[in-house]
């Protein structure tokens, strides 16, 4: 317990990227390439990374695990603690190349699973056991097997990431030869820890990504607010803790997407102050209770998901965020220059404002197991045996 | 000739007259309500009597023409480690009246002070630092008890809540007035308390003494207290703010009741308190109806019940060796805010021993309560309020990041209207006209004196606070709470530092 509050968490600058297709038509590596690699500037040779979702259509129903593992028997540990918790359906290598300026890279090995679950859990057969209990084994790998961390863990989509410009992880890890509906990916400027594999972006829990340009002040707050939930912050990268906000407010505590992002980037009080009464009990609200989830400090954020592709800057905009828009195609990068590089005409071309969202969606049923969080859903809360702030219900005036 | 008074013959200070400078217009003889100046009518002169001097520089400060100068005592005792002056004096003392050593404000003992040991962190570079001149830069605070989660619906394309929140309480700066009864200080610091607090946002609370019936117009900025005496309490008056606060402890004196000495019981006070003139006012040391904690949440919930509600209750103790334990069980009992009050905070009247003795550093404290209600998973379900001890704004910045949602300031109070910290509260004298209700001494210091000192203290200490905060790069105090990440230690043990949850600078 000790050593994990103590660890620190890293700082860098970056570039960042990310490209959606709203109809779920496949995007070509090469493309989000191009825009990474425009951005060469904003990074430092430290580390870069991609995710890309749609890229395993036959497996779709099976979590898919990216593995980095220092050595083989790390692999192996994993591999034992999966037999044991998990029905394995398959695994192979993740292909990469042989890069000259790459000198001893990690194992990649990926493996396409679902969690046993308890027999009770089992009967009921819902989505959120599997899913958490998914978070769980994640976490303990992570925390347990020395050595050995799950890089990614979304069904259908998948992480490349590691120490080196863009360029060279893409050729490493052969991203010419991926098709995605979403891309993301991240060039990174660390300044105060050594490359590791590990510590580039982009970021996951479940099928949530996120490349993060910035540096999260809050840090500290952020991370013990997240333990009480029992996320376990253990990547020693402020950027985990965006991953692990996302889960808990949007698929534990059912806000839709865009209360998520305003809890992360709240309005101020003074705007607060003059919304419309229900506007104003509602933000309110969000700022009393997700105080623990304010991202306090300079960033520009992607994040996706099966379904969709979100920016997001903080609420005064200390980094750059520009997206466009061309037919069906979205994009989303740093630089407005990373747009044009491989889409000279967008239709709408604009830089968000301080802490306003742009979510885009796909449409309705055009990818499996398709998620859409723009609507609230049923809150799953813990039991409150300890009724806080209890009032007997004839007597409390809130409906 | 009688028993002689040992400690009459060692005056702690001495009163030095500038003869060249002084014109005998006795002003420092109107000044000195402990009677160290006199007018000697034969003589057409000036006297001093040093051993009623108490140190509060009241003569000093009025004499127009600066002609006096407040010393120590220059008389010295034979150096000895051991037997200090302090202690010579207090046994001689004791010997002399027999009786427990009174004194005020908090513990005087140069234990380690902990805020003195932190650092704040500042952004360089790899994030930009925020000016709070140029940017919002938000302090908005919201005591007590909060859901786990939000209920949202969509109604017409928006949301909107489902369940409204319980009410809470909103500080636009986290810093409150801690609980000071009218009786231990005057009338018109109780004015200028409530007004301050009223124009700040924020709160300011009773102490046990009532409430003055001038005061019910700041009802929305007053905790009302329940202490163990229940001095001045009616319905009315748990009605009458927006909090209640039951006090179990306090860090000047934990294990014992609250004390007004009779001397200050006047006819006014005596109609708020409900009890005779001139008469002690002695609070038990427990409640005596909780001796135990399912008895505390029986209060906690008789005072919601008279409330029907409305009102939220705060459970205040003193730090004590097994603060985080007894702090969760006060929010497992029903309380809405847990506050803990450190070994360094003050009181008007406490046993020497108790002040000084009894207690643990509020840094520690916190700390500890902290990461005990985290440990549990509650911690985002409370608030904790955080007193003893604090001086300044950068104490406020670090109480937070220990782990506090706000903190109360009493002493600090004060010394803003003019207190010395001549530490003789329990006289019932005091010349500056503050921890007294003589109808001649309150005079010295008006109401109007009292609020603007109070609000230009606190108007100041928040834009300090902007400041940290904007050089820490965060905008909004909320992400301040509980960021270890933003202090480093100098000069702490390890122990220290696990307790504080904080690293060493350089680490």
């Amino acid at each position: 317990m000790w050593n994990l509050t103590l660890r620190a968490k890293e700082i860098s600058g970056c570039g960042i990227a990310g490209i959606i297709h709203k109809k779920g038509e496949l995007i070509p590596g090469e493309m989000i390439l191009k825009a990474i690699c425009c951005q060469y500037e904003r990074g430092n040779g430290l580390g870069a990374g991609f995710a890309a979702y749609g890229i395993y259509p036959d497996l779709a129903e099976y979590y898919a695990l990216h593995v980095m593992a220092q050595n083989r028997q790390a692999l192996e540990k994993v591999e034992e603690f999966l037999q044991k918790n998990t029905f394995l359906n398959f695994q192979e290598p993740i292909p990469t190349k042989r890069v000259k300026t790459i000198k001893n890279p990690p194992l990649f090995k990926r493996y396409f699973v679902k969690p046993k679950l308890e027999e009770e859990e089992a009967e009921f057969c819902n989505l959120t056991a599997e899913d958490d209990r998914m978070v769980q084994l994640v976490m303990e790998i992570n925390e347990k097997i020395e050595g050995a961390y799950v890089i990614s863990s979304g069904k259908n989509m998948g992480v490349f990431k590691g120490v080196g410009f863009p360029d060279e992880i893409a050729e490493f890890f052969r991203i010419d030869e991926y098709k995605a509906f979403i891309w993301t990916a991240h060039n990174r400027f660390p300044t105060n820890t050594p490359g590791w594999w590990g510590g580039a972006h982009p970021f996951t829990i479940l099928d949530w990504s996120i490349v993060h340009n910035g540096e999260i002040s809050s840090y500290g707050t952020n991370r013990r607010y997240l333990e009480l939930f029992g996320y376990k912050c253990t990547l020693l990268t402020d950027t985990e803790v965006v991953a692990y906000i996302l889960d808990l407010l949007i698929r534990k505590h059912g806000l839709p997407l865009e209360l998520a992002c305003k809890a992360m980037a709240p309005p101020f009080w003074i705007e607060i102050d003059e919304m419309p009464e229900e506007e104003r009990e509602l933000y309110t609200a969000l700022r009393i209770l997700y105080g623990g989830a304010v991202l306090n400090g300079p960033f520009a954020i992607l994040f996706a998901y099966n379904g969709g592709l979100v920016g997001l800057n903080d609420r005064v905009k200390l980094r750059p965020l520009v997206a466009a828009s061309k037919g069906d195609l979205y994009f989303m990068a740093s630089e407005e220059a990373a747009i044009r590089a491989i889409c000279p005409d967008p239709e709408k071309i604009w830089a968000p404002k301080a802490g306003e969202p742009v979510i885009i969606e796909m449409e309705e049923g055009v990818i499996p197991n398709q998620k859409s969080y723009l609507k609230p859903r049923p809150v799953e809360v813990r039991e409150d045996a300890l009724r806080i702030g209890y009032i007997p219900p004839s007597l409390f005036s809130g409906k | 000739m009688g028993t002689p008074q040992f400690a009459s013959f060692y005056p702690d200070f001495y009163i030095e007259r500038l003869w060249e400078k002084c014109i005998k217009c006795r002003r420092c003889v109107k000044e000195c309500s402990y009677g160290a100046h006199i007018w000697d009518e034969k003589k057409k002169t000036l006297l001093e009597d040093h051993t009623k001097c108490v140190g509060c520089h009241r003569c000093e400060a009025m004499c127009p023409t600066k002609a006096i100068i407040i010393r120590r005592h220059p008389s010295e005792f034979r150096e000895h480690a051991l037997w200090t002056p302090w202690f010579i004096k207090n046994i001689y003392k004791q010997a002399d009246q027999g009786g427990v050593l009174l004194t005020s404000t908090g513990c005087a003992l140069p234990f380690k002070n902990y805020f003195d040991h932190l650092v704040l962190d500042a952004c360089q570079v790899t994030n930009p630092p925020i000016d709070p001149l140029r940017e919002p830069m938000e302090l908005r605070t919201y005591i007590g008890p909060k859901p786990e989660a939000l209920e949202i619906e969509e109604v017409n394309g928006k949301f909107r809540l489902k369940k409204k929140l319980p009410p809470l309480i909103k500080l636009e700066v986290p810093i409150m007035f801690a609980a000071m009864s009218y009786g231990a200080i005057s009338l018109h610091v109780h004015q200028g308390l409530a007004r301050a607090a009223r124009d700040l946002g924020t709160l300011y609370n009773t102490g046990e003494g009532g409430l003055h019936a001038s005061l019910y117009e700041y009802g929305s900025n007053t905790i009302v207290q329940c202490a163990s005496g229940r001095f001045g309490l009616h319905v009315d008056y748990l009605k009458a703010g927006v909090a209640i606060e039951i006090k179990i402890g306090q860090g000047a004196k934990p294990g014992i009741g609250g004390h007004l000495p009779g001397e200050k019981v006047t006819e006014e006070i005596s109609k708020t308190r409900m009890i005779p003139v001139g008469s002690d006012a002695l609070s038990p040391a427990p409640h005596h109806d909780i001796y135990s904690i399912e008895d505390l949440r029986g209060l906690i919930y008789a005072l919601k019940e008279a409330t029907e509600y409305k009102k939220l209750v705060f459970v205040k103790i003193a730090a004590v060796h097994n603060v985080a334990a007894i702090a969760s069980g006060i929010v497992r009992a029903g309380a809405d805010a847990v506050v803990i009050d450190g070994l360094k905070g003050g009181t008007g009247a406490a046993p020497t021993m108790f002040r000084d003795y009894i207690g643990i550093p509020i840094e520690l404290a916190i700390s500890a309560v902290d990461k005990r209600l985290r440990e549990e998973g509650i911690r985002h379900r409370t608030s904790i309020i955080a007193s003893g001890g604090i001086r300044s704004s950068a104490d406020v910045v670090k109480a937070i990041a220990l782990g506090a949602d706000a903190v109360y300031i009493g002493t600090a109070a004060l010394i803003a209207v003019g207190c010395t910290m001549c530490q003789r509260c329990y006289t019932g004298k005091c010349p500056w006209g503050i921890a007294t209700n003589n109808p001649e001494l309150i005079k010295r210091l008006p109401p109007e004196v009292a609020y603007e000192k109070i609000y230009n203290l606190v108007k100041a200490w928040a834009h300090e606070i902007k400041e940290m905060l904007g050089a820490m790069g965060i905008n909004s105090i909320e992400s301040l709470k509980g960021n270890r990440d933003k202090l480093r230690a100098v000069g702490l043990t390890k122990e220290e530092m696990e307790i504080l949850e904080v690293k060493h600078a350089g680490e």
